[in-house]
């Protein structure tokens, strides 16, 4: 049986056998649905606004109420998983790709690479990590895409640490040696033969990092940092609908605030459930 | 141990320079116009040049440095374009509030889910174990700032016993004299039970907020370090010794149970310094969070800087206060030094 | 007329429930121990020698159980005694030591407050006079400047000044009985033969009984009175220590003399013993657990192994015995 075969039928076993790691697997399937077809499905437009239907609660007609504009919030919550989703997704593929890289070229060669990835590692986390990430957004601009570049810089000291780690004992285990004798560059060795085994290793943290990625993403938007209004996101959703819960307007907030809990808890336990199926003795 | 104090002060240096060095290329490496950005939305070309000129924005990278750091030794942090003050004096007004608001947040945080995980940890599959655990994985999806606005519709809008949130004190109260710019300590001070009482009140939910956010690393670190400290080889001599269930678990399994969890609490405080500008905002909190995020939204800039150096200073502070906490309770650390 | 013994386990099962399975790891196990005398515990790993000494104290893991036994100390039943009685009884009356003496200690309490502990705890000592107290135990079993070790941390201490803090442990209460689960692996030869000496004179002074459990046949011969060899659970032989070594009766304490070193043979001729330990989750496990890897055996083997009959001075569990 081939190792991917393994691994699958390994992966079914886990999966069958705790029924909240299948459940958290079907939701993430979910998301990701709602993600790719949300904008085509959704009954109205999210960004249509009603002044006369505002602030009305739940319906039959609105299943999640009307903000003050008169939009209907559960075709916005749908739309904003799009965003959501997609922050979380490159988040997690730049801080792979960056932190990756660095740790296992610091491994790797060691030396003046080694200190100087550290260096950056350490400095890094001496800050909180929130309020880096809101400085590095308001120093570079209120764009999404600056949210995804502090996300992916603020999770960067703890790739690069375990991808270091498993550069170290690769290069030790003589595995370089093997790729350089049948004549392949050093960065190629890195890129194709070292970083695709860290992989596994960091798959469950990449899990974790999706939903830390999206509560700063909504965060940083309840602050005013990162995305504007109207576009549809969930955090700035709860910051639209915050004014309003005192007045007892409670679900402008509410649903995309619980959208986003049921989301974050979903990745964290796929990231429980992909530490069971990766290495189960780590389990707690 | 003043030798151990002295070791992890120089540790700290190096991540001071760092974060000195963060904080400048921060604001400097600002794309577009650096001084547009000082000078505000508003200001005319010519009040551009003249921030220009001010700020030394002109000159080269390095010799701006300097000037940065000649600024930092005097205190000098830039003014805030809407407030017209000197963002240290603000800085220094408004800390103890969110000093204030931290410290009873992880208070209320440890005092809860440090006997949550000890619980946890010697009735292992009880009713309180599965609940520590349903606790530590939910509590980390729990965004803060949705929390904080539930726990007011809940409390303050439906049940009524809370307060509005709209700062740290009702309308009708002055604030105690200044000693500390604690409110608590204050007013105590002041021998004014009143104010106490009604400062208290303000305090609440704001600090149940944050204490609910910190509450899962916490207990999940208790737990699990407990659990294993219970069954390693130096509890099962004093079981065999015969000391009470008492002693061993509170002065052989506990003390030792909360090493890993003093290190805990440099992330735990990491995420507390990060959650306290969003329950600011909630709870509409005067301290240096909300400061920040009211110039953020007016485009005010030298606040922006002046709040992450204060912020990144003091969580360097605060992790080396914590290593030297933990070289107090580890001797190993103590004398190995 | 047989004097009453310190301790007399009789009979004793215990099971763990693991995920593969229930492990049957004690099965009838019996012997005694009388005042003053010292016994060892021989067999190989997982025989269940720990596995008896933890059963003993009550200290063993939440996983495991009791099901059948008695074993009677000074008159209480420590089997089927309750959580108050076994509270006054262990470290009072009976006491352990472990192997591994650095990580049995508690790493960051001084070890004379550990010692204190235990002093204040059972030794109708004052809090005040328990230093005084815990420097008199640190002499006693031997450490040089005890006053300054006393604020020692177990990891300023080698191995061996470890063990000795143990005992001092152990002994404070000046129990009835001391087991002392492979008191010295780990430690180099010199030091071993200074803890053993230690114990034993601590315990002929006090006429305190001993137990002492070790894989090393050798040791038991030169230290013990007596020697209970134990495999996969069960006791298989139990005889005097001169009996045991000149005339074993059980194949397989003859295999563990034939496996033990003394100055005299080489590595070479040192054999070793056929077969291994049965897997203990087994539903068809054998009576006699020995039956599968023995030499010796007979049809006989297939019935249930006999039970030592009371005051016998050789019990062999065998029935083909050497």
């Amino acid at each position: 049986m081939t190792a991917l075969a393994a691994t699958v039928r390994h992966a079914r076993y886990v999966i069958g056998e705790n029924p909240v790691t299948g459940l958290a697997f079907a939701l993430f399937v979910l998301i990701v649905l709602l993600a790719l077809v949300g904008p085509y499905v959704v009954p109205i437009d999210p960004l249509a606004s009603d002044t006369v239907a505002a602030l009305k609660p739940p319906s039959l007609r609105h299943w999640f109420g009307t903000d003050q504009l008169g939009r209907d919030i559960f075709s916005r919550v749908v739309i904003a998983t799009r965003l959501d989703f997609g922050i979380a997704v490159w988040s997690v593929v730049l801080v792979f790709v960056m932190g990756g890289l660095a740790g296992v070229a610091a491994g790797f060669f060691g030396g003046w690479t080694d200190r100087i990835v550290g260096r950056i590692a350490d400095t890094i986390m001496a800050f909180p990590l929130f309020v880096l990430a809101m400085g590095i957004v308001a120093a570079l601009g209120n764009t999404v895409t600056n949210i995804v570049i502090a996300t992916a810089i603020v999770n960067f000291p703890l790739y690069a640490r375990v991808a270091r780690a498993e550069a170290n004992v690769r290069r030790e285990a003589g595995f370089v040696e093997a790729a350089r004798l049948s004549g392949n560059g050093d960065l190629r060795i890195l890129a194709f033969q070292i970083l695709p085994n860290v992989f596994p290793i960091l798959v469950v943290q990449m899990s974790l990092t999706m939903g830390y990625a999206i509560l700063n993403a909504a965060g940083l938007s309840f602050i005013g940092l990162g995305v504007r209004p109207p576009t549809p996101e969930w955090g700035i959703m709860v910051a639209e609908g915050a004014a309003f819960m005192v007045s007892g307007e409670w679900w402008i907030a509410f649903f995309p605030g619980l959208v986003l809990m049921v989301a974050v808890f979903c990745f964290n336990l796929l990231g429980d459930g992909l530490r069971d199926i990766v290495d189960p003795r780590r389990r707690t | 141990m003043l030798a151990l104090i002295l070791k992890r002060l120089l540790m700290a240096v190096p991540s001071l320079i760092g974060v000195v060095i963060v904080t400048f290329l921060l604001t400097r490496a600002l794309p577009g116009d650096a001084a547009a950005y000082f000078a505000g939305p508003a200001a005319t070309r010519e009040a551009v040049e003249q921030v220009r000129v001010k700020l030394g924005l002109d000159k080269s990278l390095p010799e701006q440095f300097v000037r940065y750091l000649r600024d930092l030794v005097r205190g000098d942090l830039g003014t805030s374009l809407t407030t017209g003050q000197p963002v240290v004096s603000e800085i220094r007004t408004r800390l103890p509030a969110s000093a204030e608001l931290t410290l009873l947040g992880l208070i209320v945080s440890m005092g809860v889910a440090v006997p949550l995980g000890i619980l946890a940890a010697t009735r292992p599959g009880s009713l309180i174990d599965h609940a520590c655990r349903v606790v530590a994985t939910a509590g980390v999806s729990l965004p803060v700032f949705f929390t904080g606005l539930i726990l007011v519709y809940v409390f303050y809008y439906l049940l009524g016993w809370a307060p509005a949130p709209l700062g740290r004190l009702d309308i009708f109260f002055t604030a105690p004299p200044q000693v500390t710019g604690f409110y608590l300590i204050d007013s105590l001070i002041a021998g004014n039970g009143e104010l106490f009482l009604a400062s208290l009140n303000q305090l609440v939910l704001p600090a149940l907020t944050l204490g609910v956010f910190s509450l899962a690393p916490i207990a999940r670190m208790t737990r699990a370090s407990m659990l294993a400290v219970l069954s390693s080889d130096f509890v099962r001599t004093a079981r065999a010794c015969g000391l009470s269930p008492l002693t061993v678990t509170v002065t052989y399994a506990f003390r030792n149970a909360m090493l890993p969890v003093v290190t805990t609490l440099g992330m735990v405080f990491s995420f507390l310094l990060g959650a306290n500008v969003l329950v600011e905002k909630v709870f509409a909190w005067p301290g240096i969070g909300s400061f920040a995020v009211e110039a953020l939204i007016a485009s005010d800039f030298a606040p922006v800087q002046g709040f992450v150096l204060t912020m990144a200073v003091m969580y360097v502070a605060l992790n080396l206060m914590i290593d030297v906490l933990y070289g107090l309770i580890d001797p190993r650390v103590r004398i190995e030094a | 007329m047989t004097a009453v013994p310190a301790l007399a386990v009789e009979d004793l099962s215990v099971e763990f429930r693991t995920r593969s399975g229930v492990v049957k790891a004690l099965e009838g196990v019996s012997f005694s121990v009388g005042k003053g005398e010292t016994l060892a515990i021989v067999g190989e790993s997982g025989s269940g020698k720990s596995v008896t000494a933890y059963a003993l104290m009550g200290i063993l893991d939440p996983a495991g159980r009791v099901t059948a036994g008695r074993a009677v100390l000074g008159g209480l039943d420590l089997i089927a005694a309750s959580a108050s009685e076994l509270a006054e009884v262990r470290g009072r009356e009976i006491a352990m030591i472990f192997q591994n003496p650095r990580t049995a200690l508690n790493p960051i309490r001084p070890v004379g407050r550990q010692i204190a502990d235990v002093l204040i705890r059972h030794g109708n000592v004052r809090r005040a006079e328990a230093p005084a107290g815990t420097v008199d135990l640190l002499r006693a079993v031997g450490i040089t400047d005890p006053a300054r070790r006393a604020q020692a941390y177990p990891f300023e201490m080698s191995g061996g000044m470890c063990q000795r803090v143990m005992i001092a442990l152990a002994l404070a209460a000046r129990p009835a009985l001391l087991i002392a689960d492979e008191p010295t692996t780990g430690l180099d030869v010199t030091t071993q033969a200074v803890i053993m000496d230690i114990v034993a004179e601590l315990a002929g002074e006090s006429g305190m009984a001993t137990i002492f459990i070790t894989h090393d046949l050798a040791l038991a011969g030169q230290r013990a009175d007596r020697i209970v060899v134990m495999h996969a659970g069960h006791v298989v032989e139990n005889a005097t220590t001169r009996e045991l070594i000149a005339r074993p009766n059980h194949p397989y304490t003859a295999e563990l003399i034939a496996a033990t070193p003394d100055g005299a043979t080489s590595l070479d001729a040192l054999a070793a013993i056929a077969g291994s330990l049965p897997d203990l989750r087994r539903a068809d496990l054998p009576p006699c657990r020995y039956s599968e890897r023995c030499p010796r055996k007979t049809d006989l083997c297939d019935q249930p192994l006999p039970h030592p009959p009371p005051g016998s001075a050789h019990f062999v569990a065998c029935w083909n015995p050497l």
